[in-house]
């Protein structure tokens, strides 16, 4: 596998990790991850419910021991150096982590305290980043009393108190409703643009495509891809045309016309009327395919050409889009 | 880390336990009160039909089982609060902090200690109302509050171990209502001499009939002493079983906290 940070050297990494292997008795966990996130980016780590994105996140957070290989996080050494590490990242994990029923700004302060500022500069900070995540009017009421997007925001401001240069979140809008994410992807971005670099974990493909620069496919324990959304696109064969029959008699007769410009399988979706192939001369296949369909008179409903989705690439990394594509071609 | 840090963060984290009741005065006071219905329960209700070996008021009798049983059931505030920062995940965070790991547990106790004496000096209160007095001396009786504190004590790593292991409202639930027959399983509201011989054999072994056994008597109350070597050692138990109660649920504990990072 070749790693993205082809020039640069583990100095200029925020996060690097190499070869971490996590057993829990006869389940292994991690199979050796490798992790390159340079400064100031947002690296997703993409993967399904299992894949390792939170043990590897538990593990670099100094929260889980790890059986072998190295990690260091804002260049303190995750093995030697804990407190350092500790000191120099923020996490949010999957549960909310703030007290319930404490007040925003009590719990702001409780945990300033606890990051060592002294009272007045614990309360500054407080208020500080109450304004900064839209919680001021709600800063004396209990938590308990809060919205899902406003504890997530809570618990953000909790991990930024010591303004740390890499922030880790693990799947911080699952459970969330669509206008909790979108306040909390705000949120994420505006850290990013402040300059603090972003390790995120996500199931969501749309979440790692709109807030991650360098995302990395984690399945079963391995880092088993990893680029910019646009370099992960472009593996799967770039552009797709896609054609839409209105009878679905004439899938059948519309596939063999697709797989004569097609560069590799035909996919047939029966219940859509959908068949679908990546292509390498776009335009050329455009009107290849148009032209066929008339001769053979099939009346196209809708004929598109389209950059795959990250969908497309998760399910092709991870195995599941292969065996799809074999049995449309068995 | 730093002593200094130490008690620093030990400190925030017993504030944080302040500002709990601050927010949530109603569950302060059930707390306090509840030590008090007992008391109205068994000194006026069931207290007629309640006989004291060798003579003796009851009410005299009650008064330093409820001290003891209120220590007891204090590993219940304990639990619970151990168990909901571990559920919430607010333990992850902690533990991803730069703060001294061992403050989190220093704070719950110095906290779970200071509303266990502010309930003792209510129920103090409460038993001089009724009747019940130390006849012993100040000295004595001051003796015997901090046997109880010591018993508090010693349930306190009983109730961090329960609230580090134990998963779920059900088991929470469970120790809540198992809590009661080992309390009743004891000197505390009646004389294990009322009881079948074995079974009273099993409770005047339990560690709280040890602590009664000695504050009764520090108190010059009626009801301690016996026949049985375990019996007639209540001051020396009262100290033995706290301290290998700590012995026994320290060391868990801390492989319980250690375990979360397996």
């Amino acid at each position: 596998m070749v790693s993205v940070q082809r020039t640069e050297t583990a100095g200029d990494l925020a996060v690097h990790a190499a070869g971490l292997r996590k057993r829990f008795g006869d389940t292994e966990a991690l199979a050796g991850v490798d992790l390159a996130v340079p400064k100031g980016g947002v690296c997703g780590l993409l993967g399904p419910n299992g894949a390792g994105k939170t043990t590897t996140v538990r593990i670099l957070t100094t929260l889980l021991r790890f059986d072998a290989g190295r990690a260091t996080v804002a260049g303190a050494d995750v093995r030697r150096e804990p407190a350092l590490v500790r000191a120099r990242m923020g996490l949010v994990g999957q549960s909310t982590a703030v007290d319930e029923v404490l007040s925003g700004r009590q719990n702001l302060t409780m945990f300033g305290r606890l990051y060592h500022l002294d009272r007045r500069s614990a309360t500054r900070r407080a208020g500080e980043l109450l304004d900064q995540f839209a919680l001021a009017d709600a800063g004396n009421k209990p938590v308990r009393e809060y919205s899902g997007g406003m504890r997530r925001r809570l618990d953000l401001a909790a991990s930024l108190i010591l303004a740390p240069p890499v922030l880790f979140l693990d799947e911080p809008t699952t459970g969330l409703d669509p206008r909790g994410r979108n306040e909390v992807w705000q949120s994420i971005r505006g850290l990013v643009a402040a300059g603090t670099t972003v390790l995120l974990t996500t199931q969501y493909l749309e979440e790692a495509d709109q807030l991650a620069d360098q995302i990395s496919v984690i399945d079963r324990g391995r880092v088993i891809a990893d680029g910019s959304p646009g370099e992960l696109k472009s593996r799967l064969g770039g552009d797709h045309i896609d054609v839409v029959v209105s009878d679905p008699g004439l899938l059948g007769a519309t596939a063999e016309i697709v797989a004569r410009v097609a560069s590799a399988g035909v996919e047939r979706d029966d219940d859509s009327r959908l068949v679908s192939a990546p292509v390498r001369e776009p335009m050329a296949a455009l009107s290849e395919v148009v032209r066929a369909l008339g001769d053979a008179d099939i009346p196209a409903e809708d004929i598109a050409l389209r950059r795959p989705t990250l969908d497309e690439v998760f399910l092709h990394l991870t195995g599941a889009g292969r065996r799809e594509a074999e049995e449309v071609a068995a | 880390m730093s002593l200094r840090w130490t008690l620093a963060d030990s400190w925030t984290i017993t504030l944080r336990a302040l500002s709990h009741w601050a927010r949530q005065p109603g569950l302060v006071i059930m707390g306090l009160t509840f030590p008090l219905l007992l008391l109205v329960m068994f000194a006026y209700i069931f207290g007629g039909g309640m006989t004291v070996p060798g003579g003796g008021d009851y009410r005299e009798f009650l008064v330093p089982g409820l001290f003891a049983v209120t220590m007891f059931f204090g590993l219940e505030a304990t639990m619970t609060s151990v168990n909901a920062d571990a559920a919430r995940g607010v333990t992850e965070r902690f533990r991803s902090m730069p703060m001294a790991p061992s403050a989190v547990v220093a704070g719950r106790s110095a906290a779970d200690m200071l509303f266990s004496l502010v309930s003792l000096a209510v129920l103090i209160g409460a038993g001089l109302l009724v009747g019940w007095q130390w006849n012993e001396g100040l000295g004595n009786a001051l003796h015997a509050f901090a046997l109880l504190l010591l018993l508090r004590f010693a349930f306190i790593w009983v109730g961090i171990y329960l609230g580090l292991v134990v998963k779920g409202q059900e088991s929470i639930a469970m120790v809540q209502v198992l809590v009661w027959p080992f309390a009743a399983l004891s000197s505390t509201f009646t004389s294990t001499e009322h009881m079948p011989d074995w079974l009273g054999t099993v409770a005047d072994w339990n560690p709280l009939s040890a602590t009664l056994n000695a504050t009764r008597e520090l108190f010059g109350n009626p009801g301690f002493g016996g026949d049985s070597w375990i019996a007639q050692h209540g001051e020396l138990m009262a100290v033995v079983w706290p301290l290998l109660i700590v012995a026994i649920f320290f060391p868990l504990s801390v492989r319980a906290y250690r375990a979360l990072g397996r």
